[in-house]
């Protein structure tokens, strides 16, 4: 019963402050309503168990992504200004565009069988677990995308350094 | 959790997620505003590989581990657009996308 409404209550949570985050006029609060999502959604992680993935949320979209954008609005827009608001027009057809994916993707997912949640136990998940799996090169090894992933970062900063570099 | 929830609500939830992103891509302006549309998209799609994940395969962590991935990509996809965002203020004084329409000036 506890569990049922904190989900209600992160759901409700999440949509209500995406919904403020794509229609705030003031950016630093879009960006702060951004960072509630963010939490929001480690939370269900945390419901969901899968509480590693619930740190990595928080430390790295709440702690460093968000962190970055607010710089980014701190560089380029004064405190206080508003954005300008779109045009009716635009408005009504975002909207529409919206509810019809929307209405499309919901009706496809009431309709499908589902089918029962297996009861599959043993279910091994520590830090430890996750961290053989991301080193190992085995047949459920995860050391190929891991070190990718880790070429693309350090291409992704140093190639940040560069675009954002005085000439 | 998984016993008194079912999976169509968190989907429902996610797809309400996305498309509400979706709705901010189209209408926003600046920037930044709309790096931040596209964090709620991935942040929806992680959650959807998360729930089947957990739902589903319990003793696989396939859908745990893509979305550790797209965390990571998430973090690298923001630090160059806001190195590009922040060029680009340099030099047009603006991070409107309507006024900044020429790839050299």
């Amino acid at each position: 019963m506890a569990e049922t409404i904190i989900f209600y209550i992160l759901g409700i949570a999440i949509l209500v402050f995406s919904l403020l985050t794509v229609t705030s006029r003031a950016i630093l609060r879009a960006a702060v309503y951004l960072l509630f999502v963010l939490c929001a959604t480690a939370g269900l992680y945390f419901m969901l168990e899968y509480n590693f993935l619930a740190a990595a949320q928080l430390t790295v979209y709440g702690g460093g992504v968000v962190v970055l954008v607010i710089f980014a609005i701190l560089l380029t827009s004064q405190i206080g200004e508003m954005v300008a608001k779109p045009g009716l027009r635009k408005q009504l057809f975002s909207a529409f565009a919206a509810f019809a994916g929307a209405w499309l993707v919901i009706s496809v997912i009431v309709r499908f069988p589902f089918g029962n949640v297996p009861s599959s136990a043993n279910q091994v998940q520590n830090v430890a677990y996750i961290g053989e799996r991301l080193l190992d090169t085995g047949e459920k090894g995860y050391a190929l995308p891991f070190e990718v992933i880790s070429v693309l970062l350090l291409a992704a900063m140093i190639g940040a350094i560069v675009i954002a570099k005085k000439e | 959790m998984i016993s008194v929830i079912p999976i169509q609500h968190i989907l429902i939830l996610t797809t309400l997620m996305f498309f509400i992103g979706v709705y901010g891509f189209l209408t926003r302006k600046n920037l930044i505003t709309i790096l931040m549309s596209t964090e709620l998209i991935l942040n929806s799609a992680a959650i959807n590989f998360v729930a089947f994940n957990k739902y589903y395969y319990q003793g696989e962590m396939q859908g745990h581990f893509f979305s550790l991935f797209i965390i990571a990509i998430a973090a690298a996809e923001a630090a160059i657009a806001i190195a590009i965002i922040v060029n680009l203020f340099r030099n047009f004084r603006s991070v409107n996308v309507e006024e900044v329409d020429k790839m050299k000036y």
